[in-house]
């Protein structure tokens, strides 16, 4: 990890359709802010999330995964 | 009590539509239910967007689900749904005809915003400059006149509340939109504020000094304590505007060359017609006789109360829109302008011609007119005390007149330095001038001379004005022809001695140039004769308006005038009829002195007097022309404009309309009235919180950290206020002690009912509060850093899950409570906490107790709101006192009208899984009536055949959305759009501006067509709301719907990003290029049909099987009905008596005998006796299933299961029970006194002497028996009062102690609870740790009771805190409903689970009530939970509508996102079969795994609910999920971080 303060690390959120992708969502409706280097993937459910797509996330360089459902 | 007759609708041509009304969770659950089966559904609701009280909760229990979480699907669901027509801020009128055929009345509101059109990006709040309470938050905060009543509001669109028209708007000639610009002022906008006057006002600056102001007259803050000074105001909004240099106005284009209008006359009339011409395209000439143009206000009002640069500067604002001002041209031929090219004349000529009196002398020099004077003062012909071509002045002046340009005469004449007195023929109280003018007058040393008539003015020898001969008058009067008559006081002549005299009793208007062969008639008062509704003079093409029509007016009459006769003209040269049609006029607001003192007393409104107008000083100003009125400064104007009522919410400043940039609001919308044609109606209003400022002893409205527990919702909810943090009102601190009140505004003198859903909330409420403490302040969980402190009379926890619930609270959350009811809530008033006042009976021996608390929650009851009140009177249907409807026990959905059904609170008081129910309830009974008339109304889009892209290499299409400003004010669109056109495999990409627009999608398609694109991705807003109408065009165009990927850059990033336009702008390039990227990977699916077995299989023959099987047979479906047992009847069979809540009679063994032979004798029952189910195969919409009877086996075919197995009551040895006769259950009791009752047994008396089992004298009963101490039976309290009373009533002499733990008689079980203690009914209190003892003598298990030893029952009297005993001759126990044998087979038999305590788990405890997670198989009845009879029937009626869901379809389309297996890589392992949370995928000998081995797993694709949990646990990758494959999904993530550029 970087020293650096302005480090803003880059985040794969796998959201749920039915819930934290809602919930993302409404907190653009709310304006709520966050920083950009989120970026959020849509799933059908948080279960289908393969263990292998957050390895495969880390391994192109991502520094965090967030799962949420 | 009579048994409803099953409805029959008259003919089979039944209509297949039903009415919905009320849009909260029930009325969306049956119009989904009903919608799904085929039936048109218009979904009525009076607010803006359906959701109800639900969508205002946080958290439900007992589950602590997200309440918008779990409802916003479903809202999703009915706004998409093709066959729901939602009707919102609509209310029903009336409805006619007869079940199976009604028509329906609506009254539908305007809401001011287009539904199509908005986009709900929320400009339009940026900019609403009104503020009022918002009652979705309870009154927490405020919300703007526009709004969307939350984030997740379907029709996801906004509205606009108006109450009516402000008084001020409406007493204003011109309809000036004074509440819209005081609101724009205390915002300190001040342009935007000039904007509104002048949409309706081309003089701001001219009004806002001389106006008379009527709207001040009207206005409602009078009611208060001063009207708010409205034209100060409007005057310091040019003052602020006009400090800045003018702004150039643009000329209009003229549209209509050759139709030029021709204005005589350039005063205010003429000007205002002029530019409202002029805009609508027409050529102007304005032809003004003066050097000057203004008119009156130019030449006619003083300098010193009008600035001559405020006229030229507003006059110039309407010439420089292109008009042509011919100034000195005094048109002298009428009939020449048309023969010049005019196509119309507009006559607006004001009313310049003073009068003289035809008094002797009057024609003396010295005697002078009032217009000519005040005329040349403003011409500048008495400048430096000089007289220049005009009449000079003497020292002594007399005005003659008491008006107010009497008065402008009599103060100019003061700044020329002369002695001015002033006479009138009035008093001085009935002066015509405005007070306040003759009072500056008087200021300035005008000596005013009252009720004098004139007799002639004297002359001296030079003949020139020496003086006028008056005389006192006592009274006067005009007769009807305007004739004047004084009665003057006997000698009273005097002589006011002067040198000039000024006449100023009248003016007209110069008719001259008007020949008189010219068709223009005149009147006798010399005004212009006109229509006046059109001001069409009698000539054709001519028009007249202003003071040469009505005489002398004020000038916003003028312009009133000029905007009225400028429509006309319009309207006549687009060849129009002049008058236009009548529209429907708003009602004015007026404020009722009750609602004035309701705002005051809520704090909304305090007390304040206007803010005085600067004014100079007699001294500075009596020797000059200065202005008097010096106006506001900005602090005394927003000041000012504060103290503003907001009368009629909306004030149309139209701000919202120059902010949308979809053109969506229409502030000229009316209410509309709509017939709906409908063949049934379900009545879902819901109910409304108990006001509790009426239960005054708690200070709620007095107290601020007083809250209702709606309003706590609000608090805790994470879209709250407050954000979720628990914040009080009064300090927005953190507060550590919070106490809940129960039962306010319940099981009270005025509340005879229980509300049912307040004890559970408030444990839920109590619960969350120490749950976000914990968070908020990391407090270690042993110790919460807040106490909850719960005042209640019983606990009514139950329901499945509640007792747990409760006891958790207790336990885990450490929340206290105390059963008493709190007589006092007072504040401390040093840091407003609350201190409460009670006392305990159960502890401190009855001392009363005061704590103080942080914050106060009064758990607040259910009521019915008298619009629902009138609502059910309107259409006929039986209500209780309190408003609630009356239904009965066997068949208690239906409403005393045939074909209109009632379902949730409105029936009674009850939470949202059992309002759920109901509404599946009612839509089943609403489907059993009109089931003729199914898929008659429904609709089915057609789309062209679908194009084959197998094969293609992916061309993509990319369509970037501004969203108006949503995106395109927070990122970089285009570079977006330029961006996306450089990714591989994008052949085209643009950026619209808002791409949901009609326009855009038909773009879309024709795009998708001529490019042959076999792609699209749309970046935009959120596919949650938009990704079907996307896939809808994609559809039309000929792609597969699957063919589509969105990206989120609205929600999750412009507006999340507001302020980092470069990091958003590349967020969005990102995010865009991560769906290009998968986009190009996706692949079509098709949906595949699959026939249904339109048969069901109903296990149980009790009451809740044979309900659900006769409403699916009425409906054409065909059962078969199985029961264990040799008859049908179930736990039915042993009920005599059933509780009713309103002292009527409900036999259930008559309902039970005709139920029975309704089930044998329908020709689609297939009633199986002794028959059980064996085992069952298949899937929803194709089962097959094995039943045996009397040892034989058979199996049968059906589409869906309901599962009615009902449940048994517990027989254990628990006090005793089996031991001795004298110990009996409750249904054992029952069957005791239907021996002994003679309505029953006719044939026998109560003689306890004569038989076996007499009736008891004295009776004991014990509540929560065995395993109701860990879960609430829920029937026990309401069955054991029954009994108790039916006891009392056929033998009045019995005594009867009940010992229990709460008495939980919920709803209008309440009322029995408080009849048996009326009739003397000894209710006891224990508790577990301290149970009854029950002291048997001997075992005797048989025989009567009459002759086993007697038995004994020490308990403890927590009151008297003493133990005691009880010798009762019989000791009833409550024992609890069990579930019935054999639950644990059936479970394992259709794989379905069950909750710890053996009863069936639903799908979801809130919204999914009767089904199960498997698909296809629905409950009713015990097997679910314990429950009264009427609650069996409204449960098993829904399951019949949701079993019907699936009969009801020909074919079922499969879910085309479902998991394959491919089964050369299967290893038949069992991870997906353990996975599966819906028990889909099993291992199948069909097919062969890896290696050949037999056995691999095969997933049903028609149940299949495409989770992926298989998929991403197959240790093979032999499951993929459609539409998220692995390649799709890693396409998307190495997009992300890597650059995409080779696929």
């Amino acid at each position: 990890m970087s020293e650096n303060e302005d480090f803003q690390p880059e985040i794969v959120a796998f959201c749920c359709h039915y819930c934290a992708y809602a919930a993302a969502d409404l907190a653009g409706s709310m304006r709520l802010e966050y920083p950009t280097s989120i970026k959020i993937i849509k799933m059908p459910c948080s279960a289908k999330v393969d263990p292998l797509y957050i390895l495969r996330a880390l391994e192109d360089g991502a520094d965090g995964v967030m799962v949420a459902g | 009590m009579a048994l409803s007759a099953p409805l029959e609708a008259s003919g089979s041509d039944t209509i297949g539509a039903v009415l919905v009304v009320g849009g909260g969770i029930a009325g969306m659950q049956a119009s989904l239910d009903l919608a799904d089966q085929g039936y048109k559904v218009y979904l009525v609701e009076k607010e803006s967007a359906i959701g109800g009280k639900m969508a205002q909760l946080d958290k439900t229990f007992p589950t602590n689900d997200c309440s918008m979480c779990t409802i916003s699907p479903k809202l999703v669901e009915v706004g998409r749904h093709p066959n729901i027509d939602i009707l919102t801020t609509a209310e029903v009128m009336d409805i006619s005809g007869e079940a199976g055929h009604f028509t329906a009345r609506i009254h539908q509101r305007p809401r001011y915003v287009d539904v199509e059109k908005c986009v709900s990006c929320g400009d339009c709040i940026e900019v609403c400059p009104v503020l009022i309470p918002d009652p979705f938050n309870e009154h927490l905060v405020d919300k703007h006149a526009v709004y969307k009543q939350y984030p997740q509001a379907v029709p996801n669109a906004f509205a606009i509340q108006k109450a009516g028209v402000a008084p001020c708007r409406d007493a204003c000639p011109a309809g000036q939109r004074a509440q819209g610009y005081i609101a724009l002022i205390r915002e300190g906008r001040w342009d935007d504020a000039l904007r509104v006057i002048k949409m309706d006002n081309p003089f701001p600056g001219i009004c806002g000094r001389i106006c008379n102001h009527r709207c001040e007259t009207a206005c409602n803050r009078g009611k208060v304590d001063e009207p708010i000074n409205i034209r100060a105001l409007k005057r310091f909004v040019t003052d602020k505007v006009y400090e800045n240099p003018r702004e150039p106005v643009e000329p209009v284009e003229i549209t209509h060359p050759d139709q030029e209008v021709a204005v005589i006359g350039a005063g205010p009339c003429g000007l205002t017609a002029a530019q409202d011409i002029i805009q609508a395209g027409y050529p102007v000439t304005v032809f003004e006789a003066m050097p000057v143009a203004g008119g009156m206000l130019r030449l006619g009002v003083p300098e010193y109360r009008l600035p001559t640069e405020i006229i030229e500067r507003e006059v110039q604002d309407i010439i420089d829109l292109g008009v042509d001002l011919e100034l000195n041209h005094r048109v002298d031929d009428l009939d020449r302008l048309f023969e010049e090219g005019f196509s119309a004349v507009l006559i607006a000529v004001g009313a310049h011609e003073g009068v003289k009196l035809p008094l002797p002398g009057a024609n003396l020099d010295g005697v002078l007119i009032n217009t000519r004077f005040l005329r040349d003062v403003r011409l500048g012909k008495y400048e430096n005390g000089k007289a220049e071509n005009v009449p000079p002045l003497g020292e002594r002046v007399l005005v003659l007149g008491g008006g107010n340009v009497a008065i402008d005469c009599a103060r100019t004449a003061v700044r020329l330095g002369k002695e001015v007195h002033l006479a009138c023929l009035e008093s001085r109280q009935e002066m015509p001038a405005h007070e306040w003018e003759i009072e500056g007058a008087e200021e300035e040393g005008v000596h005013i001379h009252p009720s004098q008539s004139f007799e002639r003015i004297l002359g001296n020898d030079d003949g020139y004005v020496r003086g006028v001969e008056c005389a006192e008058v006592k009274s006067f009067h005009f007769d009807e022809s305007g004739g004047l008559h004084v009665e003057k006081r006997e000698n009273s002549r005097h002589t006011i001695p002067c040198d000039t005299v000024i006449f100023s009793v009248g003016q007209r208007a110069g008719l001259a140039f008007i020949p008189d062969d010219a068709g223009v008639g005149i009147t006798d008062k010399q005004t212009i004769a006109i229509n006046p509704n059109t001001l069409a003079a009698t000539k054709e093409g001519v028009f007249a308006a202003g003071d040469s029509v009505s005489g002398t007016a004020f000038v916003i009459e003028a312009v009133a005038s000029g905007h009225t006769v400028a429509e006309s003209i319009i309207r006549y040269l687009q060849g129009k009829p002049l008058e236009p049609s009548p529209e429907p006029a708003l009602p004015v607001v007026e404020l009722s002195d009750q609602e004035i003192q309701d705002r005051l007393a809520l704090g909304e409104i305090k007390r304040q007097p206007r803010v005085p107008m600067p004014e100079l000083s007699v001294q500075e100003r009596i020797d000059n022309f200065s202005e008097i009125e010096r106006g506001y400064d900005e602090e005394s104007a927003r000041a000012e404009a504060a103290r503003c009522l907001s009368c009629g919410i909306c004030s149309e400043c139209m701000s919202c309309v120059f902010e949308c940039g979809k053109d969506a609001i229409n502030h000229d919308m009316v209410a509309q009235e709509k017939t709906l044609d409908i063949g049934a109606v379900i009545l879902a209003p819901g109910y409304q919180t108990y006001h509790a400022e009426l239960s005054e002893e708690y200070g709620f409205g007095r107290f601020p950290n007083v809250i209702t527990s709606i309003q706590y919702e609000r608090l805790l909810s994470a879209s709250g206020p407050t954000h979720g943090y628990i914040r009080r009102p009064s300090d927005d601190k953190t507060p550590h002690r919070v106490a809940f009140l129960q039962c306010v505004g319940s099981r009270d003198q005025s509340h005879d009912y229980c509300s049912a859903v307040c004890c559970m909330y408030a444990a839920k409420q109590a619960v969350m509060t120490v749950e976000h403490t914990r968070t908020e302040t990391k407090a270690d969980e042993s110790r919460p850093d807040v106490e909850c402190k719960v005042f209640f009379i019983d606990t009514r926890a139950f329901s499945k899950g509640y007792e747990e619930y409760y006891q958790r609270a207790k336990e885990k959350y450490g929340v206290e409570y105390t059963r008493c009811r709190v007589s006092e809530v007072n504040e401390n008033p040093v840091n407003q906490n609350l201190i409460v006042r009670y006392s305990d009976p159960y502890r401190d021996n009855n001392r009363i107790m005061e704590e103080e608390f942080d914050l106060v929650i009064l758990s607040v009851g259910m009521e019915i709101s008298e619009s629902v009140k009138g609502l059910g009177r309107q259409l006929g249907v039986e209500l209780d006192d309190y408003g609630f409807c009356h239904t009965t026990l066997f068949d208690p959905l239906q409403t005393s009208q045939p074909g209109i059904f009632a379902v949730g609170p409105f029936r009674e008081p009850k939470d949202i899984s059992e309002s759920v129910t109901e509404a599946s309830g009612a839509a089943a009974k609403a489907s059993q009536l009109i089931s003729t008339g199914r898929h008659t109304l429904t609709v089915q889009k057609e789309y062209p055949p679908e194009r084959d892209v197998s094969g293609e290499e992916p061309k993509l299409g990319v369509f970037v959305c501004h969203c108006g400003s949503n995106i395109g004010g927070y990122l970089d669109v285009p570079s977006v759009a330029a961006y996306a056109q450089s990714l591989p495999y994008v052949v085209h990409a643009e950026d619209n501006l808002y791409t949901c627009s009609q326009d855009t999608i038909a773009h879309i398609i024709e795009t998708v067509k001529e490019l042959k694109l076999n792609r699209v991705v749309v970046a935009s807003c959120s596919p949650i709301t938009h990704e079907p109408l996307f896939q809808d065009a994609i559809r039309q165009a000929g792609l597969n719907p699957q063919l589509f990927e969105m990206a989120n850059i609205r929600n999750q990033c412009s507006w999340v990003h507001s302020d980092d336009w470069e990091g958003a702008t590349e967020k969005a390039k990102t995010l865009v290029r991560m769906s290009v990227a998968r986009a190009t990977k996706l692949n079509p699916l098709k949906i595949s049909e699959v026939p249904v077995n339109n048969a069901a299989l109903i296990i149980g023959g009790g009451a809740a099987g044979m309900t659900a099987a006769l409403n699916l047979a009425d409906q054409g479906f065909p059962i078969h009905l199985i029961e264990r047992e040799d008859a049908l009847g179930g736990n039915l069979r042993r009920l005599h008596y059933l509780a009713t809540s309103n002292g009527t009679k409900a036999d259930p063994q008559r309902f039970l005998k005709e139920i029975v032979s309704k089930t044998r004798s329908h020709p689609l029952i297939t009633t199986h006796l002794n028959t059980e189910l064996r085992e069952t195969e298949g899937f929803k919409g194709n089962f097959s299933s094995q039943l045996q009877k009397d040892g034989e086996k058979f199996w049968v075919d059906h589409g869906v299961i309901i599962l009615a197995t009902g449940g048994a009551e517990y027989h254990g040895d628990e006090y005793g029970y089996g031991k001795n006769p004298r110990i009996l259950t409750q249904l054992e009791f029952e069957d005791l006194l239907a021996k002994n009752d003679p309505e029953i047994n006719q044939d026998r008396t109560n003689d306890t002497s004569e038989h076996d089992s007499p009736l008891p004298d004295r009776v004991t009963m014990i509540q929560c028996v065995g395993p109701a101490e860990k879960y609430c039976s829920r029937i026990c309290c309401t069955t054991a009062i029954k009994n108790a009373l039916k006891l009392k009533e056929i033998h009045p002499q019995a005594e009867i102690t009940i010992l229990n733990r709460d008495i939980r008689t919920y709803g209008f079980k309440e009322r029995i609870y408080t009849q048996a203690r009326q009739e003397g009914v000894l209710f006891i209190h224990y508790e577990f740790d301290r149970k009854p003892e029950v002291i048997l003598n001997g075992s005797d298990g048989n025989g009567s009771w009459k002759d086993a030893p007697p038995i004994f029952v020490r308990t403890r009297d927590p009151l008297l805190n003493t133990d005691f005993e009880l010798s009762p001759d019989i000791l009833v126990l409550s024992s609890p409903v069990v579930p019935s044998p054999g639950y644990k087979d059936i479970a394992s038999t259709l794989k379905l689970s069950i909750d710890m305590n053996g009863f069936f788990m639903e799908a979801h405890v809130k919204l999914r009530p009767v089904d199960f997670a498997a698909d296809g198989i629905f409950m009713a009845g015990l097997a679910h939970y314990p429950k009264l009879l009427d609650e069996s029937i409204a449960q098993a009626e829904a399951a019949s509508s949701r079993a019907a869901l699936v009969l009801s379809q020909e074919n079922m389309l499969t879910n085309t996102r479902v998991a394959v297996v491919d089964q050369t890589k299967c290893v038949g392992c069992l991870t997906c079969v353990r996975i599966c949370p819906y028990d889909v995928p099993v291992i199948s000998s069909e097919y062969n795994g890896v290696g050949q081995i037999v056995g691999a797993a095969y997933i049903e694709e028609a149940v299949c609910h495409g989770c992926g949990s298989c998929a991403s646990e197959c240790p093979a990758k032999a499951i993929q999920l459609k539409h998220y494959t692995d390649e799709q999904t890693n396409q998307k993530i190495d997009a992300f971080l890597a650059q995409f550029e080779v696929i």
